[in-house]
């Protein structure tokens, strides 16, 4: 789907559910069956590959999500106790994904008390409630899929989540903090399931993250794999306690993904202008990024190097630090 | 006409979503410090069950553990003084069992404040006296360095009913209660010289002091012994004591001093931002930064995390920042 199309058509969903939040829930739709995603589609390159470091392109992250993440050093999460760590329930539709997803009704009235949604990345089990419970107090613990309530507007589900425990909106090195709440809106159109979400996070976005994705009813019932098992491995040995990171200046990869893709730095930073048509105008005025390879070896004519200031030509000792993506999912 | 198309739809989906996101009231709650000088009568306390036989008591002021079985009801930390009347009310609510034990994690008002009316409030022993032949009330065990603290600050501002009778020296202490171990494990230098966190290892929880604060960045009393490193410490020995259920999520429950109860995860991620701000300290020091310029660094050393873990008037950023300094650059109070 275009682009233009997509935001047509989430424009479109959204305003539907503005005027359709009045109105009596009267209409319901049965999610029930076995889902996939739809590869390579809008958000292929985060169902495969992962993004590259410093690739915050088009999300509306404020200053300190992106020190964050300039900080980020992918050795951090071969820490014994991040290599199991879940996507969180805001990005987790856009892993290579597959749902089950099934009703619970009361035996008696047959009224929805619940809808369940098994995720096949991580082993993941989330409840909807549909029974008008209240959501937890703040000082209840957060779970990666939180605690989700849903109403039917019209057609659609929309569902509130809060109680989401830290995560990430891109891969590995964006964060969400765990104060964001996601608003979700579940469409079904035949055997297409279209999921738009919408996340607003006090520490780390300024405006609210939208995203969407449409997901194809398999015709086999059977057809799903729900077991993810994730057991620790040691990674090489490091001192208790050490937490791979860069110091402030000092990731010399900041430009690798902005030069190689002839793209200009400050795109590659991310920011919610970025969402808007107009940057297009902006992005032409600027300089396409230059990146110097730490790893390159020197000219042998060269004369000797300086010893490294901490700036950002400064290479670390190690490379980039136990690995560059972290994960393959 | 396709950028105007383009941007009209984009408009629109912000612009819906807005109305949405108005129309939907149910948001994550921000953690919140304790406000300064409350109303106390317009305070309530709040009761959630963790898991197992321990219970959290919030909004006294620091949080309480409490666990309750069928021995009676073993109390973590007290909150402040004027909190009593409310936590005995909730205690009363949760069982009928009698107060036996308290624990003081650490030196701070917000924690030990209940003490000397709590302690009234129990029994140790179903007749007769108490331990050492004191009056039979409710234990109250600190470690030796805290009463240590308290002594030395003085019955003029701390009264002698808030010590600990009880105390333990070393590394630990074990206690039988409720049918199930309690450990005791000493932080040296964490919050204070005289921190404590306590382990209910068959209901697999923690409840770890003001060395783990889930609203702020951690209290560190420099005048009473307190440190980065020793903090650290503390929050590295519980990465070592908690286990996930399933994919990182779950397993052991920590309940920490203050804000919402959490997991392995919760203490990793808050392990990690304090590890990093102490090397970035660290690393400012190494180039003979003096505090003003570590002060004037942009961006600050806890430049990310101050929108979560910067609201706390009374424990600001920069008083972090500045303890630690106090801390790596070997600075005394």
């Amino acid at each position: 789907m275009s682009g233009l199309g997509r935001a047509a058509l989430i424009g479109a969903f959204l305003l539907a559910a503005t005027f359709a939040a009045s109105a009596p829930a009267a209409a319901q739709v049965d999610f029930t069956g076995v889902w996939n995603s739809n590869t390579n589609a809008e958000d292929g390159p985060e169902r495969a590959a992962g993004p590259s470091l410093v690739e915050f392109l088009g999300l509306p992250i404020n200053d300190q999500a992106r020190q964050w993440g300039l900080a980020y050093r992918p050795g951090r999460l071969s820490l014994t106790e991040h290599q199991c760590q879940v996507h969180v329930v805001h990005y987790i539709h856009r892993g290579p994904f597959g749902a089950r997803v099934w009703e619970e009704r009361d035996p008696v009235t047959y009224q929805l008390i619940a809808i369940h949604e098994a995720i096949n990345t991580y082993e993941q089990h989330r409840v909807i409630w549909m029974d008008g419970r209240p959501h937890p107090s703040p000082n209840a613990a957060h779970t990666w899929m939180g605690f989700s309530t849903g109403v039917w507007q019209g057609n659609m589900l929309t569902i509130t989540t809060t109680h989401i425990k830290q995560g990430w909106y891109r891969r590995e090195n964006v964060p969400s903090s765990d104060e964001a709440t996601t608003i979700e809106h579940w469409v079904r159109n035949g055997n297409v399931w279209t999921h738009i979400s919408v996340t607003e996070d006090p520490n780390f976005l300024t405006e609210p993250l939208i995203k969407s994705e449409d997901f194809t009813l398999n015709p086999n019932p059977n057809n799903f794999n729900p077991f993810w098992p994730c057991e620790y491995i040691e990674e090489g040995e490091r001192p208790r306690g050490q937490v791979p990171h860069y110091l402030p200046g000092e990731n010399p990869w900041i430009a690798e993904y902005a030069a190689t893709h002839n793209l200009p730095q400050e795109v590659t930073l991310g920011g919610a202008e970025q969402m808007y048509p107009e940057y297009r105008s902006r992005l032409k005025t600027l300089p396409v990024a230059v990146f110097k390879d730490p790893n390159a070896a020197p000219p042998a004519t060269a004369p000797p190097a300086a010893a490294p200031a901490g700036g950002r030509g400064a290479a670390p000792p190690g490379g980039r630090g136990g690995g560059r993506g972290g994960r393959g999912q | 006409m396709k950028r105007l198309a383009h941007t009209t739809a984009l408009v629109l989906a912000v612009a819906a979503s807005a109305v949405l996101s108005a129309q939907q009231q149910i948001r994550t709650a921000k953690q919140m410090p304790f406000p300064k000088n409350p109303d106390w009568a317009k305070l309530e306390v709040e009761t959630i069950p963790v898991q197992g036989q321990l219970r959290l008591i919030a909004g006294a002021g620091g949080n309480i553990a409490a666990q309750v079985g069928a021995d009676g009801v073993l109390l973590v930390d007290t909150g402040y003084e004027q909190m009593s009347g409310k936590v005995i009310a909730a205690l009363k609510q949760m069982t009928t069992g009698t107060l036996r034990i308290i624990i003081n994690t650490t030196l701070m008002d917000s924690h030990t404040g209940g003490n000397a009316i709590l302690i009234k409030e129990g029994r140790l022993n179903q007749a007769g006296p108490g331990l050492g032949q004191r009056p039979n009330e409710a234990d109250l065990i600190g470690h030796s360095q805290l009463l240590a603290l308290m002594t030395e600050i003085g019955r003029e501002k701390i009264v002698p009913e808030r010590w600990p009778p009880s105390v333990y020296s070393g590394k630990q202490k074990d206690l039988y209660s409720n049918d199930e171990p309690v450990v005791i494990l000493h932080v040296d230098n964490a919050v204070t010289s005289g921190d404590s966190m306590v382990w209910f290892r068959k209901s697999d929880v923690v409840a770890a002091g003001e060395i783990f604060n889930n609203a702020s960045f951690p209290y560190i009393d420099v005048a009473h012994g307190g440190t980065i490193n020793g903090i650290l410490e503390g929050l590295n020995t519980l990465l070592d004591i908690m286990v996930p259920k399933h994919n990182q999520e779950g397993g052991t429950m920590v309940i920490p001093g203050y804000g919402r109860i959490g997991d392995e995860h919760d203490v990793l991620e808050y392990r990690d931002m304090l590890t990093i701000i102490r090397d970035r300290v660290q690393a400012a020091i190494d180039k003979k930064m003096t505090l003003a310029q570590i002060k004037a660094m942009k961006p600050s050393a806890t430049y990310e995390y101050e929108p979560r873990y910067n609201r706390d008037p009374a424990w600001t950023a920069e008083m972090f920042v500045d303890a630690i300094y106090r801390n790596l650059a070997g600075v005394r109070p």
